[in-house]
Formats: structure tokens, C-alpha cells, sequence
């Protein structure tokens, strides 16, 4: 099937596996959270029914049920036993439920900003976070790489500083990284704000003196990701180049007499591929890094979403938040590995004699 | 034995190795040295003085007595993580890559579809399901079974390839089964190998531990590194310039983790000889 077109053919294969993956991610989102004992409806009950009578709290907690699909619900009522109590839904039920919720984009109402639907909550947060982590990834990347060729290249006194310095860098957690710039830049110099994503008087626009302002509590987070990120990306880079500057080809080359920028040229992109690979597999713990970033500098993306659903008990806002970030982490997955496809010349060759992988 | 004078000579290594060893060491004695105290002994966010060297927390407890706690149970978190990855993804890796067939096909195929589903994510879903009984050594756990993944992956590529090599067809053909050829002729060979990928997989259960603990759902029955940063945190101490508050910790554990990858990259040095000059 699809001989001809070998490169859709990979595609096809690569969509179908991450589909696959993405329904185990939403078995896993849908039942880890239910391990507990406690049940959502419980404990939300426990803080916010004080105060209500007897009434409004069996109204507010069927609505709540209702919500979370706790319940059986037939054409938006909820089923009712002899008794008039609601009839309870079984894991199944709900599994189900959830299932066809998730694939009409509902992700069920926040707890603590009810009515509001997890999914605007979300959308409010999420250009920030992409706003964030997609430069400085990417930047982080080709940053790192490129100065780990370097380093591979040309040893000496440049790689003796440079290495232990990435590697100090890239060692650092995320949210270390983060708290020392906040309190050196923020707090003692007072060069930058320690928290927020844009000064606060400031109404959201596309008003130059709004994107001023956020440019400005940009510099602090976006540094504090890119370091670790580039750091870290070098290390790796400049092992993979000292690895590919033993080989023959580079050694031919060098005979050749050929100019050092078109050596370093082939280098990189030949050491590169196991980097891209690496990017695919790192991908999760940067954007679980950077989201801990977000936290530390109350930056309104996801990250600072997920805390605040933390410490709210918002159940419906995590497992959204969860999904959304695994959603994230497996479309960028797939990515670089189609860039892979493109790039690599034993996955193409694989792909031309038809073998796929 | 050759490979540890190696090591011995990089001083990468030995500078791991020393840092690293006196992480442990301080997590062994300082009780001993210091009386651990988990009650006030001061006023809230007093800084460093005489009675109480690095400050006080909000609470007012010594925060020379938190800090070696939390550094104990960092290290508790990071070895049980890396013991429990280390051997899941080790044993399944080897069995996988020597075995090859369906048994094969199946751990590639949990471990692919496990690995890009995001650890922290898993974590995060399981430990904010449990509202009590969040226990260190749970949270221990659950890092070391949702990470054991890329060792599996690693470990199986190395065996992967030496099964084809003469030595395990010979055993094979002198009659060893499938165990004793796994553990005479496998195992010595992917030693160093999964040595590194149990150093590696220490700092990465301390850093998922402090990860988890930051952002508020640490482990109850104890301090650790990371419920100190959460703390001071949650009480604004980072705006308000209270650096007694986060500094040490962080630096601990930066210190623990640049030491493991100390130990980690020098090793990849000496196992490797090109990265050798």
C-alpha cells in the first residue's frame, strides 16, 4: 500500500503510531487521577458547602456531579432512582463519557473559576506559554549546537573554559536556574520584575506600550530557559562532533585541504541527527522545565495555570492542563521526527526501497 | 580495574566524585554533628546568626537542622528512583534486545509509547490524587516506575548489538541457556554502561522529586529539598530577598546533580576513548 509515494507512506506511519499514543495518554489522564479514593465532587463539597442550606447544597453538588459525569445523564437531566437520588455512573460510563467529551474539545469547568470552561482558561494561558517556549527552544537548540561543534572542533583553551561552563550551566535545575536570576536581577539589582507577564496596570492589547512592557518581563524567563537549554544542548553536540571528527570522512576531508567552514559544515550536519533524536526524546522534560519556570516567575501560561489548579484541588483544570501539555509534547514529537525523515539519509534511503522505519 | 585508574586520573571525575561523596557524607553525620530540631528556636525568617547558622524559616525553625533533612531524603528519593529504573529498565532493555521476537516487539512498543508521554505529567496526575499518605518513598516509587523507560531504550540498543557478537554465539552453541548467557556474557560487557545510566538517572529522580515538591505536591511526612524551596515560595520569601530561605537548598542540590554528571561525562570519557585526548 502507498509503494509509490514512500515519504506519505512514513508520515501515515509516524500519525498513526503518535494517534495511538495519544489514546493511551488520555486512558492514563482519564484513570490516574481516579486511583485515589477521593472523589472530586467530595472535596470540592467539603470547602465550598459551609455556609449553603441543605437544599442549595444537594442542587450545587448534583450540578457538580452532573459536570464531572459522576452521574447518568440522559438528554442533559440527571437519571434518577425510585428514591430520586441520582443514579451513579460506572468507570466505564464515564470513561466513555470523557472519551466523547474530549473529542468534541471539552474539557469539562474549572472548579475554582466555575462557570468558566477549562478550555477558555486554557486559551488564555497558552499563548504566553507558546510565546515563551517555542523561541527559546529553538534558539536554546541551534545556540548549543552550534558552540558544542565549535568546542569539538577546536579544543584548546576554548573548549577547557567552555565545557566546564556548560556543563555547570546545563546542570542546574530549571526552576534553580530561575529563582537565582529573580533574586539577583530582580530583587538586588532591580534591573528586571521579579514576577508577572506584563506591568500590571497594563489592559492585554496589541498597543506598543503593552508589547514594551511584556518584552520586558521576557528578559528574566526566557534567560533562565535558554542557558540550561543551550548548556545543555552543547554538551551533547560537542561529544557527537568529537565522535564524527575521528571518522573518515572528516579526516579525508581534512587531507583534501579543505576551507575549516566547510569541514565544520559537514560536521554539524552529520552530528546534528542524533541531536535532532535527542531534541524528540527531551522534549517532555524541557516543556515540563519550562513550565516550572512559568511557576517561579507567576508567568500566565500554562505553568502558572497548573499551580494555581494545584492548589485549588481543580481536578477538571489539571487533567486539562495534563492532556493539553502531552497533546503539545506529542505534536512536537512527531515533528522532528518527519524532520528526521526529511534529513536523515538512511531513513530516506529506507523509505525509497520501500521498507518504511 | 584499568578503567577506574583512568578515571581516577580525570580530575572531572575525581571533582564528581569528591562533591558528590560529600553530599552523602553530610547526610550521614550531620545529625550526629548538628542537633536536628524540627521545633522553633527563633523568630520567623531570622537571619543567619550564632544560634541558628543559616536563618530561620517561617515557622521559626533552624534551617540547618531542614536543610540536612531534605538533603537525606533527596538522596533517599534519587537512590530509590535510580535503583527501581535502573534495574526495571536494565533487565527489560537486555532481555528485549537479546530475545528479540514478539517479547521484544512488546517492551519496544510500551517503552516508545511511554516515553513520550511526559513523566512530570504522570507524576503530577498521581500525586495530586493523593491528598494523604503522599508519602517520600511513594513518591520515590512513582518516579522510578515512569522513568525506568529511556533506560529500557539505552540498555536494549547496547544489547541489541552485542548479541550478534562471536563470543555469544559460541556460549550459545557450548550449550548456555538464554540467563547465563545474559548474565556471563552480557552483563559484564554493559556494566559501565548501565553504571552510567543509573548516575544519571539518580540526579534525574532528585530533580523530579525537588520538581514535584516546588510546585506544592511533595511528600507530607518529611522535608525535603524541594518542600523548603515550596515554602519559601509560598510565603514570597524570593521577593522579599530572603536568601537564606532558597539559597542553600539550591545550591545543594545543584551541587548534587553537577556532581553525578561530573561523574557521568567523565565516565562516558574513559569508556569512550575518543572523547580522550
Amino acid at each position: 500500500m502507498l509503494k509509490q509515494y514512500p515519504t506519505l507512506r512514513y508520515i501515515l506511519q509516524r500519525g498513526g503510531w503518535y494517534f495511538l499514543t495519544f489514546l493511551v495518554a488520555v486512558t492514563i489522564n482519564f484513570f490516574l487521577p481516579r486511583l485515589g479514593a477521593n472523589n472530586p465532587v467530595d472535596i470540592i463539597m467539603g470547602k465550598s458547602a459551609s455556609g449553603l442550606s441543605a437544599e442549595n447544597a444537594r442542587i450545587k453538588e448534583e450540578s457538580y456531579l452532573k459536570e464531572f459525569g459522576l452521574v447518568k445523564v440522559d438528554k442533559g437531566e440527571i437519571v434518577r432512582n425510585a428514591e430520586g437520588k441520582p443514579v451513579k455512573a460506572s468507570g466505564l460510563e464515564q470513561f466513555a463519557n470523557y472519551i466523547k467529551m474530549c473529542f468534541k474539545g471539552d474539557l469539562g469547568t474549572s472548579f475554582q473559576k466555575y462557570p468558566k470552561k477549562v478550555l477558555d482558561v486554557i486559551a488564555e494561558a497558552v499563548p504566553w506559554t507558546i510565546a515563551l517556549q517555542l523561541p527559546t527552544i529553538l534558539f536554546g537548540w541551534i545556540i548549543g549546537n552550534v558552540l558544542g561543534a565549535l568546542a569539538a572542533y577546536r579544543r584548546g583553551v576554548f573548549d577547557r573554559v567552555f565545557f566546564p561552563v556548560a556543563l555547570l550551566i546545563s546542570s542546574f535545575p530549571f526552576f534553580v536556574f530561575g529563582m537565582l536570576l529573580v533574586y539577583y536581577f530582580a530583587v538586588v539589582l532591580n534591573w528586571f520584575p521579579a514576577m508577572g507577564g506584563y506591568a500590571q496596570e497594563i489592559i492585554p492589547s496589541f498597543s506598543f506600550e503593552f508589547l514594551r512592557s511584556a518584552a520586558y518581563y521576557y528578559v528574566l524567563p526566557f534567560f533562565s530557559i535558554f542557558l540550561i537549554l543551550a548548556g545543555g544542548q552543547a554538551i551533547g553536540m560537542r561529544s557527537m562532533g568529537i565522535y564524527e571528527l575521528g571518522t573518515d570522512y572528516i579526516k579525508y576531508a581534512k587531507w583534501l585541504g579543505l576551507k575549516e567552514s566547510k569541514i565544520i559544515a559537514y560536521l554539524f550536519r552529520n552530528a546534528m541527527l542524533p541531536q535532532l533524536t535527542g531534541l524528540a526524546l527531551s522534549l517532555g522534560t524541557m516543556i515540563s522545565g519550562a513550565l516550572i519556570t512559568e511557576m517561579i516567575f507567576s508567568y500566565p501560561g500554562l505553568g502558572m495555570a497548573i499551580l494555581t489548579a494545584i492548589q485549588n484541588n481543580d481536578y477538571p483544570m489539571i487533567q486539562g492542563c495534563t492532556l493539553l501539555i502531552t497533546i503539545s509534547v506529542l505534536i512536537a514529537n512527531f515533528t522532528v521526527d518527519i524532520l528526521i525523515g526529511f534529513l536523515d539519509p538512511r531513513v530516506k534511503a529506507g523509505l525509497q526501497i520501500g521498507k518504511g522505519n | 580495574m584499568k578503567i577506574l585508574k583512568n578515571l581516577l586520573k580525570s580530575p572531572m571525575f575525581v571533582t564528581g566524585l569528591v562533591l558528590f561523596l560529600a553530599t552523602i557524607i553530610l547526610a550521614l553525620i550531620g545529625p550526629y554533628v548538628h542537633t536536628i530540631t524540627m521545633e522553633r528556636v527563633g523568630p520567623q525568617y531570622a537571619p543567619p546568626a550564632a544560634q541558628y547558622l543559616l536563618g530561620t524559616d517561617d515557622l521559626g525553625r533552624d534551617y540547618v537542622s531542614l536543610l540536612i533533612r531534605g538533603l537525606r531524603s533527596s538522596l533517599y528519593v534519587g537512590f530509590l528512583a535510580g535503583i527501581i529504573a535502573t534495574t526495571v529498565g536494565t533487565l527489560l532493555g537486555i532481555y528485549g534486545g537479546f530475545k528479540g521476537g514478539w517479547i521484544d516487539d512488546l517492551i519496544n512498543m510500551i517503552t516508545n509509547l511511554f516515553i513520550v508521554i511526559p513523566s512530570f505529567v504522570i507524576l503530577i496526575l498521581i500525586s495530586s490524587s493523593l491528598k494523604d499518605g503522599r508519602s517520600l518513598t511513594l513518591i520515590g516509587l512513582i518516579i522510578g516506575m515512569t522513568t525506568w523507560t529511556w533506560s529500557a531504550r539505552a540498555v536494549r540498543a547496547q544489547s541489541a548489538a552485542l548479541k550478534s557478537k562471536d563470543h555469544i554465539s559460541l556460549a550459545k552453541i557450548n550449550g548456555d541457556g538464554t540467563l547465563a548467557v545474559i548474565v556471563k556474557h552480557i552483563l559484564p560487557y554493559l556494566a559501565s554502561y548501565v553504571f552510567m545510566v543509573f548516575i544519571l538517572q539518580v540526579a534525574s529522580g532528585i530533580l523530579s522529586e525537588a520538581a514535584i515538591s516546588m510546585i506544592g505536591l511533595g511528600p507530607l511526612d518529611t522535608v525535603s529539598l524541594g518542600t523548603i524551596l515550596n515554602q519559601a515560595k509560598n510565603n514570597g520569601a524570593l521577593g522579599d530577598g530572603v536568601w537564606w530561605a532558597f539559597i542553600p537548598s539550591t545550591v545543594i542540590i545543584t551541587v548534587i546533580v553537577f556532581a553525578l554528571y561530573l561523574i557521568n561525562t567523565s565516565a562516558e570519557g574513559a569508556f569512550n576513548p575518543r572523547l580522550r585526548k
